[in-house]
């Protein structure tokens, strides 16, 4: 599905990424954490296509296809879903129109029909409802006014819309409390599928209680520099990064 | 300029009972001096090209020629239509036992009584030429007089129309509204054009409200093409009262709206909100003034524009607080998107604040779109094309979903989207 080999990218001329490489298969849940400043935020960004961040060297392969080469609009059709850690507030948009944009998009170019418009406001109010956010927020302007963790939801929302068949969450779970969490995990995981794959970018191994990975990968100085299963993230959290900068350095 | 000058002191005066109006506003517009680019409130706006003397001024019989929309879909209203200035009985929907309402040719005693005090009671026709242009050339206008505790059921929808005439045509109209003590009223003045009109319309609008009294007044501009606007909004609010206006302007070569709120009685309040939305060579000028002479009142004032291409765009919004004016609270915001490199927009903020116990809060902003808004658009699988035209609706419809009369919104959300998309595909989500 994703074959990320030897990333390396730019940001203000500054090499944040240095020779990240990494396989999802279909299906598959991907942890990746790591210390502030490893990368973390910037591997999501550059995989959208976000405008300021310059690759300077490797290659991702997704689908069958140079993700590099697409457009952002491009990726996000062909499958990529990227849940932001700061969700952009677009007041005079509503969220429904917001939403029947995207998924129209998405749909086309997947070669499916339209939704009309009770169809779709009806898997919206689903959706809305899945996530634990009252119908009024369909109608209000995106992310507008939202609290932080009403953001996050709304990025739940849109993702269990879009059907992606690979979701980059980029510290969901940052400023979420219990509650919260737990909707968002439990909408990760009514969307886990066979074809359907994830990578959870988190600072704290607290969201893997709620949503179980399959492979945990440490991201250190813009690389991956240790990975193994979720009692990875168990010995992280017990040990914290230091440990295994020494191990890695020595 | 001066031609045209020349062409309106040669205009006879009509002999009716205005007659005197129309002297005085005539023996000010002489005494006036045209404004150049030295005259600080006309810096950014010449008049040069829209001051010619070749124009029609004597327009006496309606049009038939008319080539313009105007009905506003679920709006409950009395409809008058005027082509070029003058009356069309065919085109308008009045009801005829709605008394509130009548054009200054029908007046009866009493109205023309209340229209000889108030017509300029509140405009310093020195100072303000084209308002004396205006009342010089006065030929029809309508009064909206509401009784005191009055409540209409009916919105009043005042619709001024250009038609394509062979030759330019200069165009006055008129417009006083008086909400007496305890009443309410609707009114919704809107001026169209037929795409190939040559106009010049002077439009002069005086809203008079008394104690307690509340209006809504709504201004759309939808005129095109070389249907241009030379306008002055002059409100007065008394003890209490409560005004909620809107402006929406699209372009044409030249618009220049003065809009101007005396708060004269204590605990009144203003809402004076708008849009305006050149594009191509376009131009338009707003500029507003809010007088606070009493204590007590509140005023709150946004104002945004998009400015495409290489149009330009001035606003100069004026706060004057006067010295007894203690505990005002008075809001002002600007902001402009520019969507091009060539657009341009001028604006200003200027306070003039003489009393020390009062709130006053005002910002003007300048910017593009908001790049990281685009990506996260894109990110959703949602187009370059399409999401620039979604921020751009976004950013002005903002104003247009707490209108109090919603019909009118949505009258506005179609045309906004069009006008920011070039294909249609691209509004499909906003409609």
């Amino acid at each position: 599905m994703l074959t990320i080999d030897s990333l390396n990218a730019e940001v203000e001329d500054k090499a944040i990424l240095k020779g990240l490489s990494l396989e999802v298969k279909p299906g598959e849940v991907h942890a990746i954490m790591g210390p502030n400043g490893a990368g973390k935020s910037t591997l999501g960004h550059v995989l959208s296509g976000r405008e300021g961040y310059e690759v300077t060297g490797g290659r991702v392969d997704f689908h069958g296809k140079d993700l590099l080469d697409l457009e952002t609009e491009e990726r996000a059709r062909e499958g990529l879903f990227l849940a932001f850690q700061y969700p952009v507030e677009i007041p005079g948009v509503s969220n429904m129109e917001f939403l029947k944009a995207a998924v129209d998009a998405v749909r086309e170019h997947r070669g499916l029909e339209a939704l009309d418009a009770v169809n779709f406001m009806k898997k919206a109010r689903e959706a809305c409802k899945a996530v634990n956010l009252k119908q009024d927020f369909l109608k209000r302007g995106v992310n507008e006014g939202f609290s932080g963790g009403e953001k996050k939801r709304n990025e739940i929302m849109q993702m269990m819309l879009l059907e992606p068949s690979l979701a980059i969450l980029d510290e969901t779970d940052s400023g979420l409390d219990i509650d919260a969490l737990q909707v968002v995990a439990d909408g990760v995981n009514a969307l886990r599928s066979p074809e359907r794959s994830f990578i959870v970018v988190t600072h704290y191994q607290r969201l893997l209680n709620y949503i179980e990975p399959d492979y945990v990968h440490v991201l250190a100085d813009g690389r991956i520099v240790k990975s193994g299963d979720k009692s990875l993230a168990l010995e992280l959290e017990e040990k914290g990064y230091a440990w295994l900068e020494d191990e890695v350095n020595g | 300029m001066s031609d045209f000058v020349a062409a309106t002191q040669a205009l006879t005066i009509a002999e009716d009972w205005l007659t005197p109006l129309r002297e005085r506003g005539r023996s000010c517009w002489q005494a006036w001096s045209l404004p150049t680019r030295k005259t600080e409130a006309w810096k950014y706006t010449s008049l040069s090209s829209v001051l010619k003397p070749d124009y029609r001024f004597d327009v006496s019989a309606p049009s038939n020629d008319v080539d313009a929309q105007w009905k506003i879909d679920d709006l409950d209203a009395n409809v008058m239509v005027f082509v070029d200035g003058v009356f069309s009985a065919r085109l308008s929907e009045l009801d005829e036992r709605e008394l509130s309402v009548c054009r200054f040719s029908e007046a009866d005693a009493t109205q023309q009584a209340l229209i000889e005090s108030e017509l300029n009671a509140h405009i310093d026709l020195e100072q303000q030429g084209f308002a004396a242009l205006n009342t010089q050339t006065l030929g029809e206008g309508v009064l909206v007089h509401v009784a005191a505790a009055a409540q209409p059921d009916k919105a009043l929808h005042i619709v001024w129309v250009s038609s394509s005439p062979e030759q330019a045509t200069y165009c006055s109209a008129r417009v006083l509204v008086v909400v007496e003590s305890g009443a309410q009223a609707q009114v919704i003045e809107h001026y169209v054009g037929s795409p190939s009109a040559e106009v010049l319309t002077n439009s002069v609008t005086e809203l008079v409200l008394r104690d307690n009294a509340r209006l809504t007044y709504y201004r759309l501009h939808e005129e095109a093409g070389a249907a241009n606007h030379i306008g002055g909004v002059h409100a007065v609010l008394g003890r209490a009262a409560h005004l909620d206006s809107f402006f929406l302007t699209f372009g044409s070569d030249l618009k220049r709206l003065d809009i101007v709120v005396h708060h004269r009685g204590e605990g009144g309040e203003s809402y004076i909100n708008g849009v305006y939305l050149p594009r191509e060579k376009q131009h338009i000028d707003v500029h507003t003034s809010i007088e606070h002479a009493v204590p007590h009142c509140n005023s709150n004032e946004t104002f945004r524009g998009i400015v495409a291409d290489s149009a330009r765009a001035v606003f100069n919004g004026r706060i004057h607080i006067h010295r007894d004016a203690q505990k005002t609270e008075a809001y002002l915001s600007n902001k402009n998107l520019l969507t091009s490199n060539k657009a341009e927009v001028d604006t200003k903020p200027e306070l003039e604040i003489y009393a020390d116990d009062v709130r006053c809060a005002h910002g003007a902003t300048v910017a593009q779109l908001d790049k990281e808004a685009v990506h996260y658009l894109k990110t959703r699988g949602v187009s370059q094309e399409e999401a620039l035209v979604m921020l751009s609706f976004g950013f002005i419809n903002e104003l247009f979903t707490d209108l109090s009369i919603p019909a009118v919104g949505n009258y506005a959300r179609p045309k906004l989207a069009a006008l920011f998309a070039r294909e249609s595909d691209l509004t499909r989500h906003l409609l």
